[in-house]
């Protein structure tokens, strides 16, 4: 599965790398390194933290629409201010 | 413009995307997403479909993720005709056709123009051609340079102390392998962030074990019978002897193949009105014809109408979606393109982060922390407002800072705030290299009047 996480937008919150470890991990105190084409029995953990992300700055796909639903309201919100 | 002709676009009209990377798969997807129903050819010179260039220079030198896996999620099905492998070489801009290079030509009733930035070679073709002289910007570079590290090169040189010249120094050390950074200016990421924050990075490279040179050019590059690099030649008159060389001297755009077509393209990009519309030689609006990304040039009304070229994630996305969405609706519901420039970058594990524009700035205030610390804020001053901030560890005050951004707020800034700071209230000269000389990798650059002529005031908005 492939994801990218906008870096503009992560807060380095490292929820994703605390519920789906194998495909997040922090380096430094605030930088977040991923790999950006995560193994298919890391489906359920990376939907997890697609959802739990509190910036939705993780794009993914195959996800049903997760990662499409996150950039939208995000691209609406910035639009909106 | 007929208001059925945009109708009749969105039902069946032609739309050919140049540029098959960030900018162009994300204008694709905005493209379906606001209804457009027509065809949607994306051409592509890189054999592969759209991939993210970031992690190349970090997770894939560090061996956390493969080159070749970092293709680009897709936010939705986009139902187009892909030509990868074939780069366009030409365009006829009256008979909306664009040329390629397999001879093919494709029609189109409007264009988008994504066709980004390349790595700037070594300036001596034969020398650049050596066994171990690398350049870090495709997918294939990546893999080449990710190989040649794997081998355990006795060491390795980087010439230019951008961005992606630091990530790839920190990557080396990170594994272990010596490496040499020549800098033409006095520190790294001077052209992006100014000598005050480029001292810090520099402490940062030494403390880890970069043997950094300033102030130095590379003279040449010598190879050994066989035709492989083994040493770097500077204009101290010292040699180093490498067996990996990563050119990292910034880019150039990809405007080439619009040469005699009329359009306003150049080395500094296609010139572009907020709306995305490419301006033709003349300066004259074009209505079919948009870009996108890191090969376009838009004026910003927050940035005193300078014409920026961003060399930035954030700007192809946000800036294809604009593109997008202008192409295809009625001239009163156009968005102009007024990002808040955003960048990040994390080298010996500190996170980089900025907003505005920095090498607009004059002045520096360091407001949260400490730059002996190595985690603190940085504000950018320029005729007294806030104009830019960089963070190093500390991201979180970013978001504050684009809002102050966008407010004008004065600089410098009034606010008491609760960290120590012993860098004290007093702002200093952010001491941005002069505008005229070169420098390596700014991703920003200002293209329209220089900030330093003060003799010219632009006032486009009063009649
Ligand atoms: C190693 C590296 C690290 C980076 N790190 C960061 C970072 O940390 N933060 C950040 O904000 N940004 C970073 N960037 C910049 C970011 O990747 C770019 O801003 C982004 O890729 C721009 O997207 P684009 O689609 O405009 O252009 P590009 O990604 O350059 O894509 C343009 C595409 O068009 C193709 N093309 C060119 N000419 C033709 C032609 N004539 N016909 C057909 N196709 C053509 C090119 O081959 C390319 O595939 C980094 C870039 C690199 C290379
Ligand atoms: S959960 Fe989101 S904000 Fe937190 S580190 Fe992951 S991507 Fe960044």
């Amino acid at each position: 599965m492939r994801l990218v996480v906008d870096l503009n937008k992560c807060q380095g919150y490292a929820q994703c790398a605390f519920l789906a470890p194998d495909v997040f991990a922090m380096h430094g105190e605030e930088s977040l390194v991923y790999n950006p084409h995560a193994p298919e029995e890391q489906r359920e953990r990376l939907a997890r933290a697609v959802a739990a992300c509190p910036v939705q700055a993780i794009t993914a796909d195959g996800l049903d629409g997760a990662g499409e639903q996150s950039t939208g309201s995000a691209q609406e919100a910035r639009d909106a201010r | 413009m007929p208001a059925d002709y945009v109708d009749w676009l969105r039902r069946e009209g032609r739309i050919v995307i140049v540029g098959a990377s960030l900018a162009g798969l994300r204008a694709a997807e905005t493209l379906r997403a606001e209804g457009f129903a027509g065809e949607l050819t994306l051409i592509g010179d890189e054999p592969y479909e759209p991939y993210d260039r970031p992690p190349l220079s970090k997770s894939v030198l560090l061996g956390k993720a493969s080159p070749h896996r970092t293709e680009l999620p897709h936010r939705r099905e986009i139902d187009a005709k892909w030509r990868l492998g074939v780069a366009a070489t030409g365009l006829d801009l009256s008979a909306k056709r664009v040329k390629l290079a397999d001879g093919d030509e494709v029609e189109y009733d409007r264009l988008l123009i994504a066709t980004g930035v390349r790595a700037r070679p070594w300036l001596k073709a034969d020398e650049g051609r050596l066994d171990g002289v690398c350049l870090l910007r495709t997918r294939d570079d990546a893999a080449d340079l990710y190989q040649r590290l794997k081998a355990g090169p006795r060491r390795v040189f980087v010439i230019g102390a951008g961005f992606a010249g630091s990530e790839v120094a920190s990557a080396c050390r990170e594994t272990g392998i010596p490496v040499t950074v020549a800098e033409r200016a006095g520190a790294p990421l001077v052209g992006a962030l100014g000598g005050v924050i480029g001292a810090v990075a520099a402490d940062l490279q030494t403390e880890n074990g970069v043997d950094l040179r300033t102030h130095v050019t590379v003279t040449s590059l010598e190879g050994d019978s066989v035709g492989r690099v083994r040493a770097v030649h500077l204009s101290d008159e010292s040699v180093v002897e490498a067996d990996v060389v990563v050119v990292s001297l910034g880019s150039v755009r990809n405007t080439d193949w619009l040469t005699g077509s009329g359009l306003g393209a150049g080395p500094r990009g296609i010139a572009c009105d907020a709306g995305c519309r490419a301006f033709d030689f003349r300066g004259i609006v074009t209505d079919d014809v948009f870009v996108a990304g890191d090969v376009a040039r838009s004026p910003h009304a927050l940035f005193g109408y300078q014409f920026l070229s961003l060399e930035h994630w954030g700007n192809a996305v946000a800036q294809a979606e604009t593109a997008a969405h202008n192409m295809i609706c009625h001239g009163a519901d156009r968005r102009p393109h007024l990002w808040m420039p955003a960048f990040w970058s994390s080298m010996f594990g500190v996170n980089i982060k900025s907003v505005g524009v920095p090498p607009m700035g004059d002045q520096l205030m360091i407001t949260q922390g400490a730059l002996a610390e190595r985690r603190f804020v940085g504000v950018y001053g320029y005729q007294g407002r806030v104009i830019a901030a960089v963070s190093f560890d500390n991201a979180r005050w970013l978001e504050f800072y684009a809002r102050q951004i966008e407010r004008g707020a004065p600089f410098p800034v009034e606010f008491p705030t609760m960290d120590r700071r012993p860098e004290g209230r007093q702002p200093v000269a952010a001491d941005f290299p002069d505008p005229s000389l070169p420098t390596h990798g700014p991703t920003v650059t200002l293209t329209g009047y220089s900030p330093a002529d003060q003799q010219l005031v632009f006032h486009p908005a009063r009649h």
